[in-house]
Order: C-alpha cells, then structure tokens, then sequence
C-alpha cells in the first residue's frame, strides 16, 4: 500500500527562524495518528505544511502521491479555534453545504444528490437532530461533529484536525475520539490528529507524531513516549510517568519560548 | 391618492434610483452584517461626503465623486489590512485617520461651493428632490454591475466571511475576496447616498440585513428578507416623504429601525414564550 503522506528531509522556517528541519516521516493509508509536542513546536506549521498553506524551505512532501496544494478535495482541513461566534447566523447543515460546492463561483441550480451526500455525512457524525440550528449557538462538542461532517464531505480520504478536542469536556473527547477512530476505520479515512494532552486519545491512535526541539519523531506510542526516547528528542532532560490509571504524564518539558527567544 | 404619487419626473426617478439603491443595499447589507464589516460600512460612508462635493464643484455628477472616493478608499482599505493579521489596531487606526482627513476634505469642499446649502444638506441626510436624469442612468449601471459580481461570488463570499481559514485551504482566495467585497460596498455607498445621505447610510446598508439575520440562519432566505426588506422601507420611505413633506431620511431610517426593533422583539417574545 502506497503512503498517504511522505515528508523527505524536510524543513519550514517561519519568520526566520527553522521550525523544524530533517524530517522524514511516512503515515500509511487508514491510520489514526496523534501529532504531539510541546506548543510552539510547530505542529500546526506540520498540517499547514501539507495542505500547501506553509511552504517547506527544504526537502520535499507528497500526499497520496503528489505535491501538495490548496484546494486538494482529497484533504478535510478543520484549522484550530477556540468556538465559532455565538452569533453567526448560519446553519450547520449550510457550513456543511460550503465543504462541498462553498469554493465554486456562479450561481447554483438546487441539487438532490448534493442535499443527499450532505445528509448521509451529518448522519455520519450524529449531527442530525440539529443540523438546522444555527451553529453559533451549538456546544463545543456539537460544533466538532458539524466541523467533521464539513472536512469529510466531499470525499476526502485524509483529515487534518489542528487541536479538535480543546475545549472539550472529557466526555466529548472520548466522545469524539471515538467517533473519529470509527470513521477512519469504516471509511479508510487516514487521520492526522493535532492534540496538546495524549492520554484522552491514546485508547484510539495508532501511532504518533512527536514534534519538539525542532526535530519530528514517529512510532507507537509505547516506542516514543518514553523517558529516552523524548530525551534524545528534546535534547534536554524530560521524564514520562505512568500514572496508576494508565495516564501517561510527560515532566520537564523546557520553555520552546525562551529556547526560540535565545536563537534571535 | 396614491395615484398622484409618481406624477412628477422628480418622484419617477426617485423611485427608480430607490429601488436599484434598496436592492444593491439589501444585498450588500446582508454580507456586511454576515461578516461584521458596520465599521468598514461606516468609514466609506463618511468618505462619500467630500467625494459628492468635490463632483459638484468640478460640475459633475455627484454620484461619480462617491464612486471614485468610495473605491480609492475601499482600495486603500484592502491594501492596508492585505499584510497584517487579523487583529486589525493598526488597520482601524489607520481607517480612522483616512477618515479624520477625508471629512476635513469635506469640510474645504463646502466651504469653496459658492451654491446652495441644499445640495451639500441632500449629501448629508439624503433627499426625494436631488436626482438628476443622468444620475438614474449612472445608478442603474453600477447596481446591476455590482449585483451582477455578488451573485457571481455569493457563495466563496459566504465561505470565507463564515469560515475563512477553511475556504482558504479550499482554495478561495479569501484576501482578493475581501479586497473585492469592499469594492462593491464602496459602490452600494456611492449610489445608496443619493437617498438617504452619507450619514443615514446604516438604515438601508446594515439594518435590513441585521434585521434579516435575526430571523433567519439560511442563507439565501436571508439575502432575499434583506433585500425585500429595504425595498419596502424605501418604497415606503419615499411616499411618506411625498406627503408629508418632512424629510426622507428621517422616514427610511425610522422605518429600518422599527423593522429592525419588531424583529428583536419577535424573538424575544419567542425565546420567553
């Protein structure tokens, strides 16, 4: 099987500064990966990076196959936000309609089979009982379900969620975990999962992508989250810690702020 | 009584420019309330002021210095806010100052116009007396341009006013459409003025569309409310006007903020029911 996503010696600087650099890194078709690491590590330049928003000052990235671009139908993109303002007046199920014909200019005739694929997608996610309410005045974890129902809508066979669990209660995000890890299963969907705590998804991901120090690691998360391992990573000293109920705790992870404010 | 009415050509092109006003008006509102541009709205409005009088000291129509103050600042604008970051301080304050100095502008003009107050009083506040034949004309071309571009771009238009980050990796070009959104805003203003003057601009430009939104999340059902909403306002407005003889401006907005109060309560007494 052909990768879904391929990094080669890859690097992005932003405003001067090198992000992250020599990154080599390939997530097969179908997998729910986690992309972890401290904030400021560059996480969300690693999705912007393949969805052709941020371009790489080295190397190369593909995505099933082919360089990256705006507007590729096979990509879901659901960018990190706090909440949509509780007074936008317009629809979930209109937000989900613009996933699939929002780009298109001129005017559009009424279709059945759009309003169909929109339907089967809200009923996907569970969305249904309010797919007419206006979305500003939905929860945290309801708006999450419109969001998804939006990237996937048209078809796509790879979602980039930056953060979609913050600002969730913990219910929610097994919730919505859960509901993720379903669709990447029934539909093949590969799943890039951008999240700042690991514990709450950690029953779900396959693998996980480790971003700190400028340096980007991937493999179970047996394998990379360990004493060691994120060590080696960090290049500084860093301890993982079993909780007794499995939590895994991640101490003396250093400032990337004062680390960066030190390059200048 | 209604039949004498539309008997002089005065009344006629009144309300042929009102109602290509109230339809460009009503659509444009619709987005700027959808996207939270009043302040944008706002700043064009003043900058209609010296563009009308510096037309009528060079013997022009008034409507091409809106258009052409209008756009250069909606231009302006858009080049401004191109590289900063949402946030927008230095933007707004870089609006404000534009606008502090095209109202100064206003100020030299109508000092220098040697003719009578009525014509700069018409800017300000609007009126049923002021539009000439050419005026019509000029109207009718850049209502039907300007709707023609919003209907051509409503939908990426909505995408990237609900969604910007999304319709931008969807490949929308979200920074052209927002430059390209002022652009036929400063022209709603530039023709819109005619009626109810620069400082009255909101009762046809933002409150059909606030008004409109309250009652619905559809988005087309939205865009129509709206526009038939300032088009009843205006119709009304206008003969009221006729009448009474009391001005028009004070009629269309007092009937867009009734509009708009009937709507809140309508929801108010809903939530609470």
């Amino acid at each position: 099987m052909s990768a879904a996503l391929r990094f080669e010696r890859a690097a992005v600087r932003l405003g001067g500064r090198v992000v992250w650099s020599g990154v080599d890194l390939e997530v097969e078709q179908g997998e729910f990966v986690a992309v972890l690491g401290p904030n400021g590590a560059g996480k969300s330049t690693l999705l912007k990076a393949l969805l052709g928003l941020v371009p790489l000052s080295q190397g190369s990235v593909s995505v099933f196959g082919h360089p990256v671009g705006r507007g590729n139908a096979d990509v879901g993109y659901l960018p990190q936000r706090r909440r949509f303002d509780p007074d936008l007046r317009i629809r979930a199920v209109d937000l989900v309609r613009l996933g699939l014909d929002g780009a298109r200019w001129g005017l559009s005739l009424p279709s059945a089979a759009k309003q169909r694929r929109v339907a089967e997608i809200i009923e996907l996610v569970g969305a249904t009982p309010y797919q007419d309410r206006a979305i500003g005045e939905l929860s945290g974890g309801e708006q999450q379900r419109v969001l998804l129902a939006q990237a996937l809508v048209s078809g796509a066979r790879m979602l980039m969620l930056d953060e979609p669990l913050e600002s969730l209660d913990l219910n929610n995000q097994q919730a919505i975990s859960e509901l993720i890890r379903g669709i990447c299963k029934s539909q093949g969907v590969t799943v890039l999962l951008v999240a700042h705590d690991v514990n709450p998804i950690l029953p779900f991901i396959d693998r996980v992508v480790y971003v700190a120090g400028g340096h980007v690691l991937c493999g179970l998360p047996d394998e990379v989250i360990r004493t060691d391992t994120l060590t080696r990573l960090y290049g500084a000293p860093v301890e993982v810690l079993r909780a007794s109920d499995g939590r895994l705790v991640v101490v003396g992870q250093y400032e990337p702020v004062s680390h960066h404010a030190e390059d200048h | 009584m209604f039949g004498g009415l539309l008997q002089f050509h005065f009344m006629q092109n009144a309300y042929l420019a009102g109602t290509l006003v109230a339809l460009l008006a009503g659509a444009a509102g619709y987005f700027v309330v959808l996207r939270g541009q009043t302040f944008a709205a706002h700043m064009l409005s003043q900058v209609g002021f010296p563009g009308a009088a510096a037309a009528v000291l060079a013997h022009v129509s008034p409507v091409l210095g809106l258009i052409a103050f209008c756009v250069a600042a909606a231009l302006g604008i858009g080049w401004i806010g191109r590289d900063l970051e949402p946030g927008h301080r230095a933007e707004s304050a870089a609006v404000g100052s534009i606008l502090a100095f095209s109202l100064g502008l206003g100020l030299l003009f109508f000092r220098l116009y040697t003719g009578s107050a009525q014509a700069m009083y018409a800017f300000l506040f609007g009126s049923i007396l002021g539009i000439a034949d050419r005026d019509v004309l000029l109207t009718l071309a850049v209502a039907v341009a300007a709707l023609v571009v919003l209907a051509w771009a409503g939908r990426p238009l909505v995408f990237a006013s609900v969604d910007p980050n999304v319709a931008e990796a969807r490949g929308v070009p979200v920074r052209l459409l927002s430059v390209g959104f002022l652009v036929v805003l400063a022209l709603s203003v530039a023709i819109t003025v005619q009626i109810v003057g620069t400082l009255l601009i909101f009762a046809l430009l933002v409150a059909p569309g606030a008004a409109a939104l309250q009652l619905t999340a559809r988005p087309l059902v939205g865009l129509v409310l709206s526009v038939a909403l300032a088009l009843v306002v205006t119709w009304l407005g206008l003969a009221l006007a006729y009448f009474t003889d009391f001005p028009v401006g004070f009629f269309i907005t007092t009937l867009a903020f009734g509009a708009y109060l009937a709507v809140r309560g309508l929801k108010a007494v809903n939530a609470w029911a």
